[in-house]
């Protein structure tokens, strides 16, 4: 891997001078490279860029997302999916081509208030998110504990490749689903198994920059350590202190590896 | 704008102890209100202001919408406990005219064509005025903004300067609005070096009036220092010496 520069930078900071592309959150201000949030920059060989560590959630294509039917027209569910922008999702994409208002019952499929795991299909500056939920796994979601968390907190709940997710999943025997925009469904046979894994995903909210969060996020769920780990020090669930440079290049680690989706 | 009293002693000194070019002191602290995407609450000096960003969010109602950017919404407030006697909570002449002042402080620094058909509202409610307020304001407005994870050029910092005993100094307290000869509240950019508000009540002469601007912006430095420390303090914990790491 080629070297990458990591700083703290906020609204107005120089991040570097010189030749670099500006990526995402970034602008060029003369030969500066200048951070337009606050975040985690990197200087890399591609450019610069800010990994944003506050924000609300704004729609990208491809992003898989959970939403709320709030409404319909004859043609169009129209989707609160936690954003500025309400997306819609076209009544010809569940029933086909040959859809016709006058014959199909759109209600049939979803009612307002249901719940669906979509895909972003198309969003630019001009015209709201349209979603499609033909695929693998999308669709309507017939249970499950529904949990706002900020979109900015999505990487470090899913971790590297998927690691965290899957160590609370393993831990409480429930399936969690993650949107992108931030909503999260869990699923499970055992209530305490889904409140469990309520508490440890507020957990990795609500400390979500702090070192070690893995291991205490594996002491709330009572994990075993496996032996390899022994050397460890043990962390404790109260244990909050503030990250260290290390632990928070191993954080964004985890937020570039993973494209959010397990 | 004529002084009756006075209000610097043999010292140098004003009436709350300061010398000419001293801020009185400034805390700022964000994230405190949970149920907004950004926040800062503000001491400056006696002034405490509570700002609250939400946003980017639907607009409504929706006519107000703009197609190639983002509608930016101020709403300045007093509490009726904020003054010595009770102040009206209807928004009055002089709240309205700060709400929009603050507004046009504020939006040269929001990249808004980030954030097409939407809407950001800034709400600032002062609890204790003591002078300055729209200064202390748009400082922590600012910071909220950052905090909400909105796209900026730059942070706004924001600093009066003005005229007490025939002499230019910093960071005008409510007494020397009041009592002094002039008083001019200044919002600055400090990075792009740009002035976004400029008012100015009382009279100078040309060459005060350059002294008394040099002096704001020195401020609104100062201020700005300030805000990139509690935003630092907010989101890096104690880390903001150690910025740079290598892998």
């Amino acid at each position: 891997m080629h070297e990458v520069k990591r700083r703290y930078v906020i609204p107005g900071d120089k991040i570097a001078e010189g030749n670099f592309r500006p990526l995402t959150n970034v602008i060029r201000s003369g030969t500066a490279l200048i951070a337009t949030r606050i975040g985690i920059a990197e200087t890399g060989r591609e450019g610069v860029k800010v990994i944003p560590l506050s924000g609300v959630y704004i729609p990208r294509v491809n992003d898989l997302v959970i939403g709320k039917i709030i409404d319909h027209s004859s043609l169009s569910w129209e989707v609160d999916i936690n954003s500025c922008f309400s997306a819609h999702l076209p009544a010809q994409d569940v029933f086909g081509r040959d859809f016709s208002p006058a014959r199909d019952d759109m209600t049939k499929h979803f009612a307002i208030g249901d719940m669906v795991t979509a895909r972003i299909v198309a969003f630019d500056r001009t015209r709201d998110p349209m979603l499609t939920v033909q695929d693998r796994d999308l669709g309507k979601i017939p249970r499950g504990e529904l949990l706002r968390i900020s979109a900015t907190r999505v990487p470090r709940l899913i971790g590297k490749r998927g690691s965290m997710i899957q160590t609370i999943e393993q831990a409480t025997q429930t399936r969690i689903l993650i949107g992108q925009n931030g909503i999260v469904v869990v699923t499970g046979r055992s209530p305490e198994g889904v409140d469990l894994a309520v508490r440890a995903i507020r957990m990795v909210e609500e400390e979500a920059h702090t070192a070690n969060l893995t291991q205490r996020i594996k002491g709330l769920l009572n994990v075993p350590e496996p032996t390899t780990s022994q050397e460890r020090s043990p962390v404790t669930t109260a244990d909050t202190k503030p990250v260290e440079i290390g632990s928070t290049i191993d954080e964004v680690d985890e937020e570039l590896e993973v494209e959010g989706e397990k | 704008m004529t002084q009756t009293r006075n209000l610097i002693d043999e010292d140098g000194k004003r009436t709350d102890g300061r010398g000419p070019d001293e801020l009185r002191a400034v805390r700022i602290t964000v994230g405190s209100v949970k149920n907004a995407d950004g926040s800062a609450f503000i001491e400056f000096g006696k002034n405490k202001i509570l700002a609250a960003v939400y946003g980017p969010r639907e607009v409504h109602p929706k006519h107000m919408a703009l197609p190639d950017r983002c509608v930016l919404r101020c709403r300045y407030h007093m509490v009726p406990f904020s003054t010595d006697t009770r102040k009206n909570p209807a928004p009055s002449r002089r709240e309205v005219e700060i709400s929009k002042v603050m507004r046009e402080a504020l939006e040269p620094a929001l990249m808004l064509q980030d954030y097409p058909r939407a809407a950001i509202d800034v709400f600032v409610e002062v609890l204790q005025s003591d002078g300055g307020s729209r200064c202390a304001g748009i400082t922590a407005a600012a910071v909220a903004l950052a905090d909400a994870g909105i796209s900026m050029h730059d942070l706004v910092a924001s600093c009066a300067a003005g005229k007490v005993n025939d002499k230019i100094v910093l960071d005008i307290n409510d007494e020397e609005d009041k009592e002094g000869q002039a008083d001019m509240p200044v919002a600055y950019m400090p990075r792009l070096e740009q002035v976004t508000l400029l008012q100015l009540d009382g009279r100078l002469a040309p060459d005060q009036f350059d002294e008394c601007i040099d002096k704001a912006i020195g401020g609104c430095k100062m201020v700005y220092e300030i805000q990139k420390q509690a935003l630092m303090q907010k989101y890096f914990g104690n880390e903001t010496e150690l910025k740079e790491e290598e892998q």
